[in-house]
């Protein structure tokens, strides 16, 4: 084409061939950076490989099933474990390509080399050939993912990664197929990324200002041989913890995606969350693939370099503290340096606010699975340039039996998922005894695990994708399993539940309110708490999974979220609206630094104990109720929230702290009360005709809030 | 594989008809056609796109390089565009700073 220069510019004298290979005009590429990157006249492919003896690419038009060229690279276009080449000519927008790898196949050794396979790119920004959402393989095709090219160039306005701080943050972990799948939603496009943004408006109205997002890097749903026993139907890999593209967004997560465009529908999703005032966390899955172990599939590391990318025993066989059957070596230089691409990636190229670590212990350890006192990976990703404003959040265990919450490789800067958190509450609320220390030292920010991190180091949660929902939890005493086909035997034993008298679905009026009144008791103590709050979409409008704690492999109505239960829980949604709310107007609740560290503010001590009698908590091991009063001086206002909780089955009366003169208590929620009085808008309490005294109903929360006393006029 | 963008300049405004399928190899054509309408200072864009076929990644790339290669307060207007482009427009996110219209208006 003999296009008209506007300008002409003096060209770079490489943006040209000097040989042809298999009819393409190619160069000796850069080898960095890794990846398939637009270059003037073409496409630069770098490929690492430490113990591949030669490589060949593998081009595609896309959407064709047999190569259209096979290029070698030249020994010449190597330099040290890196294949570097420049291809001319390519149009970046329909081709697709993979790597023929050649080296020894001895698993004694640790490699897999076959050059029968062709590879996917580790660094592929797009992945094409499963655009479709839990289509069956077709042979020969099955291994085959093709990597593809996307344009980095996107419109983003003025947006730029919302940096808000930590410890005002209430994140809302919800997985983007389930949110939007289920008809009830009405979105357009739904199970999508775009489906989310039609959505957005309800996470406004919610009040949350974070979404953490279930794995979106590319996975294999099929990747499940199981079936349901009670049905017949296959199962899925629905959750994806399974990632086989770690730098390309799901295909099949974008309505878009056959068009190859997931990257800017993507893109668009954040824009869009950060214009309604949210941020985005990724829940990212470092600690293993989806390749499975020795006898798994092989889609790319393991064909590329096997015994670089994954943790080896010295007989070769793979370590499994995942849980998965592989487990990636994150701590070798050249891993390390794959995931601080990669999260760069996903921070400059997609404005995410933070990252969420999937079993973060595994990547504290060494090549040879040994924990490592000072993690590399961990201190780099730590003090990363690039990543020093995203929220670097621990999921602070393994499947091997680490568990390293309050003691993460932290560097005073990774916050972690608070497990002692989410165990005490439940244990509270059921009313085991003995918990009463416990409650007050996890609604403190847990100073025990996290004193010189500070409070937002505490990620508090009651549930979790992994797990009861938070209607289960108070419906269920065991986990129900059975549809996962394993004999109900997979999930955790441990769940710290209570079904308020009744396994399962009950009409007995009783177990129902209490059911209702646990539920609220939940989202207020967690939503009062120091530390960051995190909900599980669909809680706040009362979602079952009918029993089941690990729903991974379930895609339907059991993962899915009804929006039906907007209009049938209606109650509960605004109750979850107003405890989000109250949060968000009281300072008090939202401090960057724990109490023992906290100066006095004037009034009262930022946070105090109370029990029966004001000022006199009882921490005796059969008590069963504790009130916290938090306090902060906002600017003059005295911002004043007093939380009573009760496990016990009797209702208590409470005598109050004494505000001074011109502030009064006003009822914020009262669990123990039938809607619509159980919760009030804040700023619109009603004050107490009783000053000095209250009731906490029978297993309630009881949270008052002090404002001047108001004028009659 | 065809394209062909045509551009009439009247009123102050620039009404360019795409006829074909949109892509990397086409969307340098339009993207010269952009530069050569904001040279002329019109107020107004207009996109006839009831021929248009198809519409890649780099043809959405169009959108956002005319919203940015116009002064500011130009309006770009897409008129007829068919439903399955339409739809790709919207689920990526480039409708935002353009006007969709179902069909010329007549007169």
């Amino acid at each position: 084409m003999s296009g008209m220069h506007v300008r002409p510019m003096l060209e770079r004298i490489d943006a040209y061939p000097n040989q042809w290979i298999s009819g393409f005009g190619v160069r000796a590429g850069r080898p960095l950076p890794f990846g398939a990157t637009i270059v003037p006249g073409g496409i630069n492919f770098s490929v690492y490989s430490n113990n591949a003896t030669a490589m060949t690419l593998v081009l595609f038009r896309r959407g064709e099933s047999r190569p259209m060229a096979e290029i070698p690279f030249p020994p010449a276009f190597r330099i040290g474990g890196v294949f570097a080449m420049t291809v001319f000519g390519l149009d970046a927008e329909t081709i697709e390509y993979g790597y023929r790898a050649y080296g020894p196949y001895d698993p004694a050794e640790g490699h897999h080399f076959d050059p029968g396979r062709i590879l996917a790119d580790p660094y592929a920004k797009l992945i094409g050939g499963r655009e479709e959402w839990g289509a069956a393989r077709t042979a020969p095709d099955a291994e085959v993912y093709r990597s593809g090219v996307a344009g980095d160039d996107f419109d983003w306005e003025s947006d730029r990664p919302l940096n808000l701080p930590a410890e005002d943050l209430v994140i809302y972990e919800l997985h983007v197929r389930g949110f939007t799948k289920d008809p009830s939603s009405g979105v357009t496009a739904p199970g999508t990324f775009a489906g989310l943004v039609e959505k957005i408006p309800y996470l406004r109205e919610l009040g949350v200002n974070c979404v953490e997002l279930m794995p979106v890097f590319e996975f294999d749903e099929c990747d499940n041989a199981r079936s349901d026993p009670t049905t017949g139907r296959p199962l899925y890999n629905y959750w994806g913890y399974n990632p086989l593209g770690f730098f390309a967004p799901k295909a099949s997560y974008a309505s878009t995606g056959r068009h190859g465009m997931q990257v800017d529908e993507f893109k668009s999703l954040v824009k869009h969350l950060h214009l309604a005032g949210i941020e985005v966390v990724l829940d990212v899955v470092f600690n293993h693939t989806g390749e499975g172990n020795e006898r798994g599939r092989t889609v790319s590391f393991r064909g590329l370099d096997n015994s670089t990318y994954y943790m080896l025993t010295p007989e070769g066989y793979h370590y499994n503290f995942s849980g998965t059957g592989n487990t990636l070596n994150c701590n070798h230089p050249v891993v390390r340096g794959f995931i601080l691409d990669c999260l760069r990636y996903w921070a400059t190229e997609f404005h995410i606010d933070g990252f969420r670590f999937d079993l973060a212990a595994v990547l504290g350890r060494a090549p040879d699975g040994s924990l490592l006192s000072n993690p590399p990976l961990l201190e780099s990703l730590a003090h990363d340039p690039v990543l020093r404003d995203c929220k670097l959040i621990a999921e602070a265990w393994d499947a091997a039996g680490l568990y390293q919450v309050g003691a993460f490789p932290d560097y005073c800067r990774w916050a972690e998922w608070n497990g002692r958190y989410r165990d005490s509450i439940r244990r509270f609320l059921k009313g085991d005894l003995g918990m009463v220390g416990e409650l007050a030292t996890r609604m403190a920010g847990s100073a025990d695990l996290y004193l010189r991190r500070g409070p937002a180091a505490s990620i508090n949660f009651v549930t979790a994708h992994d797990g009861f929902t938070l209607r289960d939890l108070v419906s269920y005493n065991d986990k129900h399993n059975e549809n996962n086909g394993e004999d109900n035997k997979d999930g955790d034993n441990a769940n710290n539940s209570w079904n308020c008298g009744h396994e399962g679905p009950s009409d007995d009026p009783e177990v129902s309110a209490l059911r209702d009144r646990q539920v609220r008791n939940a989202l207020l103590i967690l939503l009062t708490s120091h530390g960051v709050p995190m909900l599980v979409a669909g809680d706040e409008m009362g979602r079952t999974q009918r029993g089941n704690n690990n729903a991974y492999c379930h895609d339907g109505p059991l993962s899915w979220i009804d929006w039906s239960l907007v209009d049938k829980n209606a109650d509960l949604l605004r109750f979850a609206r107003c405890a989000i709310a109250l949060r968000r107007s009281h300072r008090a609740l939202r401090r960057d630094r724990h109490v023992a560290e906290t100066p006095p503010e004037g009034l009262f001590p930022a946070l105090s104990w109370h029990g029966v009698h004001a000022w006199m908590p009882d921490w005796a091991s059969y008590s069963r109720l504790l009130a916290a009063m938090f306090y902060a001086d906002d600017d003059g206002r005295h911002d004043c929230v007093y939380v009573a909780a009760n496990a016990y089955w009797e209702g208590q009366t409470l005598e109050l702290p004494a505000l001074p003169d011109g502030l009064a208590w006003h009822l914020f929620a009262d669990t123990a009360a039938a809607a619509p009085h159980d919760v009030h808008e804040p700023g619109r309490e009603p004050p107490l005709a009783d000053q000095a005294r209250a009731h906490v109903g029978p297993r309630g929360v009881l949270v008052l809030v002090a404002h001047p006393v108001p004028t009659k006029s | 594989m065809s394209f062909d963008a045509k551009m009439h300049v009247a009123d102050g405004a620039a009404t360019l008809r795409l006829v074909g399928e949109l892509d990397r190899r086409s969307a340098p054509r339009l993207n010269e056609l952009i530069v050569q309408a904001a040279a002329r200072q019109v107020n107004r864009l207009v996109l006839l796109m009831d021929e248009l076929r198809y519409m890649s990644s780099a043809g959405l790339r169009c959108l956002v390089f005319a919203h940015q290669k116009m002064p500011r307060g130009v309006e770009i207007v897409l008129i007829g565009t068919r439903p399955e482009v339409a739809e790709t427009i919207r689920l990526t996110g480039f409708d935002r700073s353009i006007t969709m219209e179902d069909s010329v208006e007549t007169g």
